[in-house]
C-alpha cells in the first residue's frame, strides 16, 4: 500500500535556511502531518514541527503547503496528484525559529491589547437570560482555534512587517465583533476602537482571510463588514448617541 | 552534537501552574484572585491545550432541563458511575459546586447554548440520570478553554493599569516543559525546566506548585489523547515524593475511528449513539443485545422494537443497550473483534445513515461528519462507521486532600484535573471531567493561596540546580544510544497488548518485566541535532514520564484481583465487594514503583442515606452496610 512521497520541506532558522527534499513512505488516508512525523522518526530526528491534537481542534499545526496556509492535520495526502511533490514552509507572516515552527507571539500581544467582556455590574451569576439566536452570532466567532492562518494570509501584514503594529488582523476583528455582538456586553464604542486603534481601516476586504479559514467563519460578511458599515453609521449618525442604550436592553 | 552553554534564566513567584487545561487556567484565575503573583507553564502555545477537545459538555446538576435535578442527584450518579471507590469528598463538593463554576464561567463571557427560557442548555449523557452537560455545539472544552484564557487576559489588563505592566503579576511560559520539582527540607521551593524552542534551562522558584498535566493516553498504541497527554505531572508527582492512588483505571472510550491507520484513536462522540447510532457485526447482527449485564437488565431494551421505540418515547420504553456505560459497550466491541466478527480494519461499524435522514445528521452532527469525511473519506450520511476502543482517560492520578487539592505527603504540591486522582473512582462518566477541572483547579488554587500565606518564600540551592541541570543535559552527551522514537513505539506496543482493556495476571507480569527493560534501556537515550526545537529531545524527556506511568498501572492492575469500572481482569471477572474497600497507592524509591493498599476513606452518613440499602447492596459487604456510614 505504502507509495514514495516526495516532500520538500524548508529547514533552517531565523539566520539562514533551504528547502530540503526528501522521499518518505505514505500509506492511505495519511495527512501531511503523518508524513512530517515519519521524516521526524526516521529522517530528520530534530526536525521541528509544531502540533497538539491532530484532529483539526486546537490551530497548532499551521504552516504553508504548497504556498498555501493550512492545518497539516487536516490536508490529506491524497488530495495532490499522485507524483506531484509537496512543499511545506513555515508561515510567511511570523519570523522563523525553526524549520517549520514560528513565532506567533504578535498575536498573544495583540489579544491583551483588545478590551475584555464587560458584563453590567449588577448581573449576577446565573441570573443572565439570553435567546439562542441572540447568542450564535457571537459563538460563530468564538468557534476559532487560533491557528492564525487568516492572519498569515492578510496582505496588510504579510510582506509588510511595518503595518503590525497598528493592525490587529482579522483574528481580533472577529474577537471584537463577537465582543460587541455579546448579549451582555457593555462596553461601548468597539467598532469605533476597532476603526482607530485596532486597523479595521486598514483591511479593504479582499476576503482572503475568511477564505484560509479551517473553522469557515465568514470573517469578513459577518464580521469585518457590518463593523464597517456600523462604524459609518455610528460616525454620521445623529442617533448615535442611542447605541450604548439599545444594548442594555438586549438584555432585559 | 554538544551541548551549547547558556545562561540560566531564574523567576520567582508565589505560585507555579504547571499547565494550561481548564484545571490549570482555572487554579490560575484563583491565585491571582486570592493576591499572588503566578506563573503558568505548559508545553503548548497558550490556549492550545488539550481540554480543547473535549466535546459532549460539562455535567452541573443547574437543573435547567429537569427541575428535579440537584446536587445529589448527582452525587449518586458520580458514585454509581464510579462503581463506588470514588473518594465521596471529592464527588460530594464536585456535586455541590459545579453549578456556580459554569455560571462563572458565563460572567466571564463563555457563551452556551440556550434553552427556550433563555438559561444554559443541559444534554443527556450517559450515566447522568436527567440532561445536564451544559455544552456549546460540539466544542465545549474550546468554550472554556477560551473563556478561561480571556479571563487570564483581563486580569492582566488590570494589573497593567495597576501596576503599569501586563505581566507583572500573571506570567505564561508557553512551550516550556518542566523535568523536575524541586524541593528544599522536604518542602516545595520550585521547579526546572527548558524552553522547547531553545532548550535552554529554566529555573522557577516558588512555595508552591500546582500540577495540572492532564492524562496518560500516548502511554497506549491507540488513545483519543494529544500529544501532550504523557503523564508529566503523574511521574513528576512521584518522583517529588507524591502518591498516586489506583492508577489500574484507564476508561477505553468505546468508540474510537479506527480506519485510516493515521487517525486510530480520534473520538468519535458519545452522542452519535445517543442521536440513534447503532452497532453492528460483520453479520451485520445488532450485538449490544447480547451483552447487557444482569445489574441492568431492568434499564435496557432486549430487543430492537423496544430499543427503537426509546428514541421516541423515553417515559415507556427501556434505552438501547448502545448507550450501556463506556466500559460496557468497549468490552462488547473487544469480544465481538476477537471473536473473528469484526470489521475488515478490526473494528465495528457504528451506523447512523440507515436510520437518521442525511439532512439532521449534518445539522446534529456536524463535526463528526467532517471529520469522517476529511480523514476517513467516509460519508456517514451514506455509509457505516468503522469503530473500536480508545485509550481516553486516566481516572487514577495524584492523591490529594479533596478540599484543599493538596498532595498527600508533600507540603507545598497540589494536583488538580486529570492528573489528580479520587474523584472519578474506577469509572468516570462523560461530562464530569470539565466540571471537575473548574471545582478543584479553583480548590488547587485557593488551597495554594493558604499555604503561601503560611510559606511564603523559596529558595533552591545550587547543588539542587546542578543535579537538574545535570538530567536535562545527559542525553545530549551521550552517541549511538537508543532512539527515543522507536523505545516509545516499544512500550506502546506492551501496554496496548498487555495492560489494555482486558487484563490477565500472566500478561501482566510479562508487562511489568518488558517495562522495566525498556526503562533500563531508556537510560541510554541519546539524542541527535541540537537544542533548539528538538522534538527527538523532547520526547527523550516524556518518554521517561510514560514508562513511569506504565509500571504505576500495571502494577496496580497485577495487584487488583477483581474487575472494576476501568479495569478488567479475565482472570477475575466478576466485581468483588471486598476489594471496593482498598484504594492502590503507588510510590517510587528512586528505582522504582511500589504499590500497596490502602484502606478507602468511607462515607458519612448523611451521604450514606442518598442511597437506597437495596442498591448499596450490590457493592458494599454486609458489615459495611450494618455500620450505616459511621466509620
Ligand atoms: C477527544 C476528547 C473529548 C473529551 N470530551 C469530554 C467531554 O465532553 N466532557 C468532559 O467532561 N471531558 C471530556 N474529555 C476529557 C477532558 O477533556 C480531559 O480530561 C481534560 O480536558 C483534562 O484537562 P486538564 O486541565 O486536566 O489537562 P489538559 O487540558 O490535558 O492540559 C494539560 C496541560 O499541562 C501541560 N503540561 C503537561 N506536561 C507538562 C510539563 N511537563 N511541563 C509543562 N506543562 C506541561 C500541557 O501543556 C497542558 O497545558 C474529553 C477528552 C478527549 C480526549
Ligand atoms: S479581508 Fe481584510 S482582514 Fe481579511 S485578509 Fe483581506 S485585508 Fe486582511
Ligand atoms: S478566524 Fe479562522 S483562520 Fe483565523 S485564527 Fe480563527 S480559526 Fe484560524
Ligand atoms: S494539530 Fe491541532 S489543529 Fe492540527
Amino acid at each position: 500500500m505504502a507509495r514514495k512521497l516526495n516532500l520538500r520541506i524548508w529547514r533552517g532558522d531565523a539566520t539562514d535556511g533551504g528547502l530540503k527534499d526528501v522521499q518518505v513512505d505514505v500509506n492511505e488516508g495519511e495527512v501531511v502531518l503523518d508524513v512530517i512525523h515519519r521524516v521526524q522518526a526516521t529522517q530528520m530526528g530534530d526536525l521541528a514541527v509544531r502540533w497538539n491534537c491532530k484532529a483539526g481542534k486546537c490551530g497548532s499545526c499551521s504552516m504553508e503547503i504548497n504556498g498555501k496556509p493550512r492545518l497539516a492535520c487536516m490536508t490529506q495526502v491524497a488530495s495532490f496528484e499522485e507524483g506531484e511533490t509537496i512543499t511545506v514552509t513555515p508561515l510567511r507572516a511570523f519570523p522563523v525559529i525553526k524549520d517549520l515552527v514560528t513565532d506567533v507571539s504578535f498575536n498573544y500581544k495583540k489579544a491583551m491589547e483588545i478590551p475584555a467582556f464587560a458584563p453590567p455590574a449588577d448581573l449576577k451569576p446565573g441570573e443572565a437570560r439570553m435567546e439562542q439566536v441572540d447568542v450564535e452570532r457571537s459563538q460563530e466567532f468564538r468557534k476559532c482555534i487560533e491557528c492564525f492562518l487568516c492572519q498569515d494570509v492578510c496582505h496588510v501584514v504579510r510582506d509588510h512587517e511595518e503595518n503590525k503594529k497598528s493592525f490587529a488582523g482579522p483574528r481580533f476583528f472577529i474577537r471584537i465583533a463577537e465582543l460587541d455582538m455579546h448579549p451582555l456586553d457593555i462596553l461601548k464604542n468597539r467598532k469605533r476602537t476597532a476603526q482607530e486603534e485596532h486597523g479595521l481601516g486598514m483591511c479593504n476586504i479582499t476576503k482572503c482571510c475568511t477564505e484560509v479559514c479551517p473553522e469557515h467563519i465568514k470573517i469578513t460578511d459577518n464580521a469585518i463588514i457590518p463593523m464597517k458599515e456600523r462604524v459609518v453609521d455610528i460616525k454620521y449618525d445623529p442617533a448615535r448617541m442611542f447605541a450604548g442604550l439599545l444594548k442594555r436592553e438586549k438584555r432585559s | 552534537m554538544t551541548t551549547e552553554k547558556i545562561a540560566l534564566e531564574r523567576y520567582k513567584y508565589d505560585v507555579l501552574v504547571i499547565g494550561a487545561g481548564g484545571a490549570g487556567l482555572r487554579a490560575a484565575v484563583e491565585a491571582r484572585e486570592s493576591g499572588l503573583r503566578v506563573a503558568i507553564i505548559c508545553k503548548s502555545l497558550f490556549g492550545k491545550a488539550h481540554t480543547v477537545m473535549a466535546e459532549g459538555g460539562a455535567a452541573a446538576s443547574m437543573g435547567n432541563a429537569n427541575s428535579n435535578d440537584n446536587w445529589m442527584v448527582h452525587f449518586r450518579d458520580t458514585m454509581r458511575g464510579g462503581k463506588f471507590l470514588n473518594h465521596f469528598r471529592m464527588a460530594e463538593l464536585h456535586a455541590k459546586e459545579s453549578p456556580d463554576r459554569i455560571w462563572e464561567l458565563e460572567m466571564w463571557g463563555a457563551l452556551f447554548d440556550r434553552t427556550k427560557e433563555g438559561k444554559i442548555s443541559q444534554r443527556n449523557f450517559g450515566g447522568h440520570e436527567y440532561p445536564r452537560l451544559a455544552h456549546v455545539g460540539d466544542r465545549t472544552g474550546l468554550e472554556l478553554i477560551r473563556t478561561m484564557q480571556q479571563k487570564i487576559v483581563a486580569l492582566q489588563q488590570a494589573d497593567k493599569r495597576d501596576h503599569g505592566d501586563y505581566e507583572s503579576h500573571i506570567k505564561v511560559f508557553a512551550e516550556l516543559t518542566i523535568t523536575e520539582i524541586l524541593k528544599e527540607n522536604g518542602k516545595i521551593a520550585g521547579a526546572y525546566g527548558y524552553w522547547r524552542e531553545s532548550g535552554s534551562e529554566v529555573l522557577f522558584e516558588a512555595p508552591a506548585v500546582i500540577i495540572a498535566t492532564g492524562g496518560v493516553g500516548k502511554t497506549f498504541k491507540i488513545t483519543s489523547n494529544s500529544w501532550e497527554g504523557t503523564g508529566d505531572g503523574h511521574a513528576l508527582a512521584l518522583k517529588a515524593g507524591a502518591n498516586l492512588v489506583d492508577m489500574e483505571f484507564l476508561q477505553f472510550h468505546p468508540t474510537g475511528m479506527v480506519w485510516p491507520p493515521s487517525v486510530r484513536g480520534i473520538l468519535v462522540t458519545e452522542s452519535v449513539r445517543g442521536e440513534g447510532g447503532i452497532l453492528t457485526n460483520n453479520k451485520g447482527e445488532r450485538f449490544m443485545f447480547k451483552y447487557i449485564p444482569d445489574v441492568f437488565k431492568d434499564k435496557y431494551a432486549d430487543n430492537e422494537v423496544e430499543a427503537d421505540r426509546w428514541y421516541v418515547d423515553q417515559d415507556n420504553n427501556r434505552r438501547p443497550p448502545e448507550l450501556l456505560p463506556r466500559d460496557e459497550v468497549a468490552r462488547a466491541i473487544n469480544t465481538e473483534v476477537k471473536a473473528g466478527r469484526g470489521t475488515e480494519h478490526g473494528g465495528v461499524f457504528l451506523d447512523v445513515s440507515k436510520r437518521i435522514p442525511a439532512d439532521v445528521i449534518k445539522k446534529r452532527l456536524p463535526s463528526m461528519w467532517h471529520q469522517f469525511y476529511e480523514l476517513a473519506g467516509v460519508d456517514i450520511t451514506k455509509e457505516a462507521m468503522e469503530v473500536g476502543p480508545t485509550c481516553h482517560y486516566v481516572m487514577g492520578g495524584v492523591e490529594v486532600e479533596p478540599d484543599t487539592a493538596a498532595a498527600v505527603g508533600v507540603p507545598g504540591l497540589f494536583a488538580a484535573g486529570e492528573v489528580a486522582g479520587g474523584m472519578h473512582g474506577s469509572n468516570r462518566l462523560g461530562g464530569n471531567s470539565l466540571s471537575d477541572l473548574l471545582v478543584f483547579g479553583r480548590r488547587a488554587g485557593m488551597g495554594a493561596a493558604a499555604y503561601v500565606k503560611q510559606n511564603s518564600t523559596a529558595s533552591v540551592s545550587d547543588a539542587t540546580v546542578s543535579a537538574a541541570a545535570a538530567r536535562i543535559e545527559a542525553p545530549f552527551a551521550r552517541t549511538g544510544g537508543e532512539n527515543s522514537y522507536s523505545l516509545h513505539a516499544e512500550l506502546q506496543e506492551v501496554t496496548h497488548n498487555l495492560v489494555g482493556i482486558i487484563r490477565t495476571g500472566s500478561e501482566l507480569k510479562e508487562a511489568i518485566e518488558k517495562i522495566a527493560d525498556i526503562r533500563k534501556r531508556s537510560a541510554n537515550v541519546a539524542v541527535s541535532g541540537g537544542r533548539k526545537f528538538n522534538p527527538g529531545f523532547h520526547l527523550a524527556f516524556d518518554l521517561d514520564n510514560m514508562l513511569l506511568v506504565a509500571e504505576s498501572t500495571a502494577k496496580s492492575a497485577i495487584s487488583r484481583e477483581e474487575s472494576r469500572g476501568g479495569h478488567t481482569r479475565d482472570d477475575f471477572p466478576g466485581m468483588d465487594s471486598g476489594w471496593r474497600q482498598s484504594n492502590h497507592i503507588a510510590s517510587f524509591d528512586g528505582n522504582q514503583v511500589n504499590v500497596r493498599k490502602q484502606a478507602l476513606p468511607f462515607m458519612p452518613k448523611e451521604l450514606f442515606d442518598l442511597f437506597e440499602v437495596d442498591e448499596l447492596k450490590k457493592y458494599m459487604t454486609p458489615e459495611e452496610i450494618a455500620k450505616g456510614g459511621s466509620n
